[in-house]
């Protein structure tokens, strides 16, 4: 059978179409993926060197903007292992606060986009719509809707005041009814179902070769979470319990992250009405020379740093590892052997956080160029036509986007 | 010209260039899409090629890698068009400077390559979605 | 957790002890073990194999004596952080690849050469992966000497 190589592009269908990875087909089923990166490199842990301690965190933070408090958190974990800093009360409670609230607003940002994947435009706008409080109470809180600049070596930069807190109460409140909601639906829909059911399986054997992480490992029934492997910020304080799902495929991911949504809204809760008084830093005068490391359970998975200081008051060494660059070559094992049309909606699956990972570029092989991104996008959309119309009727997403029209 | 002008009055076709950004920029600007800020109410409009475009959104800092890229595709977009740099990094190197990928602030490149090219700032980091409405709004205005 | 009761630890110890050059506890969750270029892989294919241990990077480091690589271990069911270190001799750091023991070390040792220029023996796909297709051969801008690309 011929084999045609398409560019795989953008994860997003609005962004530049910039080279991502490479697909290899037969006919309509992908049999190769090659991956390329190095678009967003911007050579950040040689510049880590050249600023100072509490400069960094700011510099970090910049890695990412949907998961801009996991590195500055895993950092400062870091460089507090280094130097045996014992972080106040108050402000583990505070980090954990603002950790779960961005992994509200990631995995409801993750929701939107793959319902554009798949062809529920309604959903999109309206997850979106409900992501638009999330960030409002990052505003309130922190100061601005991202980037929120809340860690520190030590403890947090800002204290919370509970004059704030029966907003955020309420917009948690909201968020739970909604995603409770929508998880109903999405269980039910068999369109979604026939889209993601069965497709781009990770098996148990593959999640731990490629050493995969956070909703991509825990939706192939693995329960690896930082949060309870390595406790940090106030985790081991509160009670909450690990999302795993079985099976692997898309269907799981989507599961994990709907319920995962939910119950760091619940944690978020728990820790206003559990804030101790109290200061909410440690003072730090200087690093010592040692090596520390910190990590923490970033919306995508693990973010790991590692802190080297000769006593000096910039770092010597930074090494940092974001989880997409874990989790992206998994497709290798997830692509091959997959439909063409699902080729987006699996890649999308793994919430490719690309700036974190860099980019993806490519190669073609033999110059044929037969598609960019956005085809790929709108055969996954189109593929969901065919099945709703075969299906004859309304599916309960349906029901659900006309119910927020209205 | 003035017809032109009053043509791309009417409204604004915009093509996202993402060239190395940390993303919030572009999430951002995908928030204007969406019901609270609706931007296409406005007539401002995300088209999917170059070829098509009023305007280039640009986030991001230029690096090595993305600049030979940059280049081919401002060539592409249709004339004349406005450069909307969105966030720090788009107008300027901000912390990134000193990296070893960094080639320099955007205007200063893209001056090289087209002394009469039409920038426009909207600082932020990220921008909130009404600074980038703002923008695109007195970029309209200034054509 | 007391690092006395981390099984993981104590059997790495118990079954490579000799080759073992030197053992830090450096507090209840991190550990590092110091070890021959030549020991290492053995090493990480037991603490991953035998005790579950998850490889969570390997970081690089330019030192005066030469090129130190840091392993980092995580085992989950014991909270704990095995980080096996070693060094590599210059110009030409070479240590055995674990790309055979697990896919996830395909990338990582391919960063490593990219941004330091080690060389990982036996790696299926050793090429650059971060830095642009027009970056110079040879120039390794985590090198202590990378003094930036001159722009002539």
């Amino acid at each position: 059978m011929k084999r045609t190589i398409i560019p795989l592009g953008p994860f997003h269908p609005l962004l530049e179409e910039a080279e991502f990875f490479e697909l290899t087909v037969e006919g309509e089923k992908v049999v190769d993926i090659d991956l390329h990166v190095g678009y967003v490199h911007r050579g950040i842990e040689k510049l880590s060197e050249t600023k100072t301690f509490d400069q960094v965190p700011f510099l970090v933070e910049r890695i990412c903007g949907i998961c801009s408090t996991s590195h500055p958190l895993a950092y400062v974990q870091a460089v507090e292992d280094l130097a045996g800093i014992k972080v106040p009360e108050r402000a583990l409670y505070i980090r954990t606060i603002v950790a779960e609230l961005e992994r509200v607003h990631s995995h409801l940002l993750w929701v939107g986009l793959a319902g554009h994947f798949i062809g529920y435009d309604t959903l999109f706008n309206w997850v979106w719509k409900y992501r638009e409080p999330v960030l409002d109470v990052f505003e309130n809180l922190c100061g601005n809707r991202n980037h929120y600049g809340m860690m520190k070596v030590g403890g947090v930069r800002r204290d919370f005041s509970k004059d704030d807190f029966p907003f955020v109460h309420q917009v948690m409140d909201q968020t739970i009814a909604a995603t409770e909601m929508l998880t109903g639906a999405v269980m039910d829909d068999p369109v979604l179902h026939a889209r993601t059911k069965g497709v781009g399986v990770l098996t148990k054997e593959d999640a731990i070769g490629y050493a995969t992480l956070g909703p991509v490992v825990r939706a192939s029934g693995i329960p690896d979470d930082i949060r309870t492997d390595d406790p940090y910020a106030a985790y081991d304080r509160v009670d909450w319990k690990v999302v795993t799902y079985e099976g692997g495929d898309v269907f799981a991911k989507a599961a994990v992250r709907l319920l995962e949504l939910v119950e760091s809204a619940k944690i978020v809760k728990t820790c206003m009405d559990r804030l101790p008084d109290g200061p909410i830093a440690t003072e730090v005068r200087s690093i010592p020379a040692g090596e520390g490391i910190g990590h923490a359970e970033a919306p995508r998975g693990e973010v790991f740093h590692y802190v080297r200081s000769n006593g000096k008051n910039t770092p010597e060494r930074h090494k940092i590892r974001a989880p997409s660059y874990v989790n992206i070559p998994s497709f290798k094992a997830t692509c091959i052997g997959e439909d063409i049309a699902d080729a987006a909606l699996i890649s999308a699956a793994v919430d490719p956080c690309y700036c974190c990972a860099e980019r993806m570029a490519v190669v073609a092989s033999n110059g044929d160029r037969l598609g960019k991104g956005d085809d790929l996008v709108r055969m996954s959309r189109e593929k969901s036509r065919r099945l709703k119309d075969e299906l004859g009727q309304r599916t309960p997403l349906d029901k659900l986007g006309d119910s927020l029209k209205g | 010209m003035g017809l032109l002008k009053w043509a791309l009055k009417k409204s604004i076709w915009v093509y996202h260039v993402a060239l190395s950004p940390c993303n919030n920029c572009d999430i951002e600007v995908l928030d204007v899409l969406t019901p609270r800020h609706d931007v296409e109410r406005f007539g401002i409009k995300l088209v999917g090629s170059p070829r098509h475009a009023d305007a280039l959104l640009v986030s991001g800092v230029v690096n090595r890698h993305v600049l030979p890229r940059f280049v081919e595709l401002y060539h592409q977009t249709a004339k004349p068009c406005v450069v909307l740099a969105i966030g720090s990094c788009a107008l300027s190197t901000t912390i990134f400077e000193p990296g070893y990928n960094t080639m320099g602030p955007l205007d200063k490149i893209l001056k090289e390559i087209d002394p009469n090219a039409i920038i426009a700032y909207v600082p932020g980091c990220p921008p909130k979605p009404e600074a980038i409405i703002l923008g695109a709004v007195k970029a309209l205005s200034a054509l | 957790m007391n690092l006395s009761k981390a099984v993981s630890l104590n059997e790495l110890r118990r079954t490579y002890g000799d080759r073992i050059d030197k053992c830090e506890e450096v507090s209840a969750n991190r550990a590092y073990v110091y070890l021959s270029p030549a020991v290492l892989p053995k090493v990480a294919r037991f603490l991953h194999k035998e005790h579950n241990g998850r490889l969570a990077t390997v970081t690089g480091v330019d030192t005066r004596d030469g090129i130190e690589l840091l392993y980092h271990f995580l085992h989950p069911q014991e909270h704990l952080f095995i980080t096996l270190k070693t060094r590599l001799d210059k110009p030409s750091p070479e240590i055995e690849s674990l790309a055979s023991l697990f896919p996830a070390a395909i990338w990582i040792e391919r960063e490593l050469y990219d941004l330091l220029g080690v060389t990982f023996t036996g790696h299926p796909d050793l090429r650059r992966l971060v830095l642009p297709d027009s970056w110079p051969e040879g120039v390794h801008p985590l090198r202590r000497d990378f003094k930036g690309l001159s722009e002539s």
